[in-house]
């Protein structure tokens, strides 16, 4: 019969109509500014620079190797190098970033500089809300902003900061114990534990 | 499927005078190609698209590939006579010498063409095509007739690396505008310093968008004496 | 610069040396349009340039380049693994298979051997970026018939649904830059498989209710049958792949001719059209969805366990050796072929994207040839491209 099939697509059409009245499953936006979802925990917005410890000047992780600068695809990352070594968490001298900047206009949140780090120092945020009125400076973030804390790393990505705190604490031990080798064979007595993180 | 010999003693047969030569390809997929002399390069398109037992009708992927002039240096052993004074006595000694020679060698544009068949379901056979150089002889057959799939893919290689393909049925720039000079994808492309002012974390992006825009406003400045106000 | 550049010949469009009015009754001058670059129906900034006589087409350029921005440049001067974020942004749609065929050349470059459960995921995930491509397409092609929204927002009520698992596991709902050379970059966990399985299930009932919302539609078939038809023959020639040379009734599917990855595992039909009208396009990609899930069934049954990244396979200071290599899959919208050249360096030579959707609008002209306006708006949408792939 003509019409059939107008007739069962309109069937299928009344069946959503009135199912998303019971079904919440046929309801999938969220008003967003009021209602918000909960927050995924793999979510990638923007990378910010990790520290240890509580002052970010003194526990930053990044020794500006530059290799995130020279990987980045848009090549929205910007780092100078010290001149002078400053102990980094275990208190081996490194270099450090003077600046660090990334200009999140540019960034596409790739993740490729989170991963390319040896030193597990740039990580995602998931700050999404970044709107400002000022295109130019706001959208430049130097390493004062992008410097977050290890416990702000946990916060958002539990698992990966666990699996990195792990990593890190044998690393650091390895290398202490390594240090610490040779002077133990000298000096023939036992050595003091090897320091703790943090 | 034939080996790629095998295509190319096939080609021979088939197309008397066809000067075919295999390239070896070094990495694991084992790709290997066979690069066409020009002239005869349509005879031997039809023969592979023809040919019951390769039947390669789908042209999957044409594109260029730029070869600039690469200079070369390279240490050769000469024998030559210098003038030496041997026990007080000037003679005339033989002798051989490293020099390091430099020679050009020039450049080319290259169209490679990935062949597959829909029929027999085989592939990839690969073929390619240079140019004389870089500059003026820079034509090359269209395969477009043979395989219309060709059809933009040689425009996109003519817009962006300047091949001309005679033969082609409407061969204008396909991604950049009609006016536009040069050709992208070469290798020595100079690209424009006249960004939008877009203050990167670089500064040197900055920096030469600002000479630019200096240039221009003398220019500007220069020509109708007032000047771009800005 | 010195190359010589040769004026190349003038469009023939401008030229309207064109046969005179051919409908009955009617007299009058050619016109011209260009139907595009904003036009809702061309999805993106794509232009058409057509000769109208009344409202026959009798011919149409296309016209891209409006969203180029020389991909393949860009990847030049940038290194392999830094190329992997920007093929998400091709085809923005299914960004996991364009990541997929990036891996895939790369491997056949280097020679890496990806792992058993790494090549589950990838046939999972690329599965499922081609139920909510196809979805997509429909709810667009019938949007683009005058049906506004229905269709489109069932499907992308069940896409939604696919893109939370993409966000959920990659961490990005379209640009999900998750295949590595040699494996894939996070290991998901059971409770995200069994997410998947859940949606899964839920899958058939959506292309149920698509089937009856839209198959026998009486006004669907009026407007779709027998227009934009494609002859087999044009279509291999024209290099035409996926479901635009399926629906034409070519045996072309590069998931069985290739079977890269671990397709040969797995038992999927590859639908086939008789007429390569719309009509036969859109079933086509109804009728692949329901072998899309198919494939999902199967291979959600048993994903192995073990590492999901080929050890041999570095992230930094990878240099291929010296070589080429052309690696192509079976993207949702067709053929998608990377084909790479190694000089050494950690930059690739030559990388160049073999693009589905361009190569797919080769025969544009000649379905719409003859066809009324209304028409090539819907043959164009059957065609399904995304700009981002077009103009690269």
């Amino acid at each position: 019969m003509f019409g059939e099939g107008i007739l069962k697509g309109l069937a299928e059409t009344a069946k959503n109509f009135f199912g998303s009245y019971v079904s919440a499953d046929r309801l999938t936006t969220v008003e967003y500014p009021e209602k918000r979802l909960e927050p995924i925990e793999a979510a990638r917005v923007f990378p910010f620079l990790v520290y240890d410890g509580g002052d970010w000047q003194a526990g930053l992780r990044c020794v500006a190797c530059q290799i995130c600068e020279k990987e980045c695809p848009p090549k929205c990352i910007y780092i100078e190098k010290s001149k002078d070594k400053k102990p980094d968490a275990v208190g081996k001298m490194q270099f450090y970033p003077t600046r660090f900047d990334i200009d999140v206009s540019v960034c596409m949140s790739c993740q490729i500089c989170v991963e390319v780090c040896p030193f597990d120092a740039i990580k995602m945020d998931k700050l999404f809300e970044l709107a400002t009125d000022d295109r130019f400076g706001g959208l430049i973030l130097d390493r004062g902003m992008l410097a977050k804390s290890n416990q702000y790393f946990h916060g958002i990505h539990p698992t990966e900061a666990a699996e990195v705190d792990a990593r890190l604490t044998a690393e650091r031990a390895k290398s202490a114990a390594k240090a610490g080798a040779p002077a133990a064979k000298d000096a023939g007595r036992p050595q003091p534990p090897p320091p703790g993180e943090k | 499927m034939k080996t790629i010999e095998e295509i190319k003693a096939a080609i021979e047969a088939a197309v008397p005078g066809a000067g075919v030569e295999v390239v070896v390809n070094p990495s694991p997929c084992a790709q290997h190609s066979l690069r066409l002399d020009p002239d005869s390069a349509l005879a031997v398109a039809r023969f592979l698209r023809d040919d019951p037992e390769l039947a390669l009708d789908f042209l999957s992927n044409v594109t260029g590939v730029d070869w600039p002039d690469r200079e070369i240096s390279e240490k050769v052993k000469v024998a030559r006579t210098v003038a030496k004074t041997v026990d007080g006595v000037e003679q005339q000694v033989e002798e051989t010498v490293d020099e390091i020679r430099k020679r050009v060698e020039p450049g080319c544009l290259e169209a490679v063409y990935h062949l597959y068949s829909v029929v027999r379901k085989h592939g990839p056979v690969v073929i390619r095509m240079r140019t004389g150089n870089r500059t003026d002889r820079v034509e090359l057959p269209s395969l477009t007739p043979v395989w219309r799939s060709g059809e933009f893919q040689e425009r996109e290689i003519f817009d962006l690396f300047g091949i001309v393909f005679n033969g082609h049925p409407d061969l204008r720039r396909i991604l950049m505008w009609d006016n536009f000079k040069d050709h992208p994808m070469r290798r020595d492309y100079v690209e424009p310093d006249d960004y939008e002012y877009e203050p990167t974390a670089h500064d040197a992006v900055l920096a030469k968008a600002q000479a630019h825009r200096a240039a221009a406003q003398a220019g500007a400045k220069g020509q109708e004496g007032a000047g771009a106000a800005q | 610069m010195t190359a010589s550049f040769k004026s190349p010949a003038e469009p023939k469009l401008n030229n309207l040396d064109l046969a005179p009015s051919s409908e009955p009754g009617i007299s009058g001058d050619l016109l011209e349009v260009a139907m595009g670059p904003h036009h809702p129906s061309t999805h993106g900034v794509f232009r058409m340039d057509i000769v109208l006589d009344g409202e026959r087409v009798i011919r149409l350029k296309p016209v891209f380049g409006y969203l180029h921005r020389n991909h393949e440049k860009i990847a030049e001067n940038i290194t392999y693994i830094a190329s992997m974020p920007y093929t998400d942004r091709l085809d923005y749609i299914c960004s996991l298979t364009n990541n997929w065929a990036y891996a895939l050349a790369v491997e056949k470059l280097v020679g890496l051997e990806v792992p058993e459960r790494a090549e589950y995921l990838r046939i999972i995930l690329g599965e499922l970026t081609r139920f909510q491509n196809h979805a997509s397409t429909i709810g667009f092609l019938i949007q683009e018939m005058g049906a506004s929204g229905t269709p489109l927002m069932y499907a992308f009520r069940e896409r939604e649904k696919i893109l939370d698992l993409f966000e959920s596991l990659t961490g990005s709902r379209m640009m999900c830059n998750y295949m590595r050379f040699g494996g894939c970059r996070v290991d998901p966990s059971a409770e995200w498989l069994d997410q998947v399985r859940k949606v899964v299930a839920g899958l058939p009932a959506f292309t149920d209710e698509i089937d009856r919302l839209l198959t026998s539609n009486e006004i669907l078939m009026a407007r779709t049958q027998g227009i934009g038809i494609l002859p087999p023959d044009l279509a291999v020639n024209a290099g035409i792949t996926g479901p635009m040379l399926r629906a034409s009734g070519v045996n072309y599917d590069i998931r069985k001719i290739d079977s890269y990855g671990i397709y040969n595992r797995f038992t999927f039909r590859v639908p086939l059209g008789e007429r390569g009208d719309v009509y036969d396009r859109y079933m086509i990609r109804l009728l692949e969805m329901r072998e899309s899930i198919r494939i999902l069934e199967q291979a959600l049954k048993n994903v192995p366990g073990g590492p999901i990244v080929d050890p041999k396979s570095k992230i930094r200071g990878f240099r291929p050796k010296p070589g080429e290599a052309y690696g192509r899959i079976e993207a949702p919208k067709g053929e998608l072929g990377f084909y790479l050249i190694s000089d050494g360096g950690p930059n690739p030579y030559r990388y160049r994207v073999r693009p589905p959707s361009l190569v797919n609008l080769t025969i544009l002209e000649d379905m719409c040839l003859g066809a009324a306006v209304a028409d090539v708006v819907i043959i164009f949408g059957s065609v399904d491209i995304v700009l981002g792939e077009v103009d690269r």
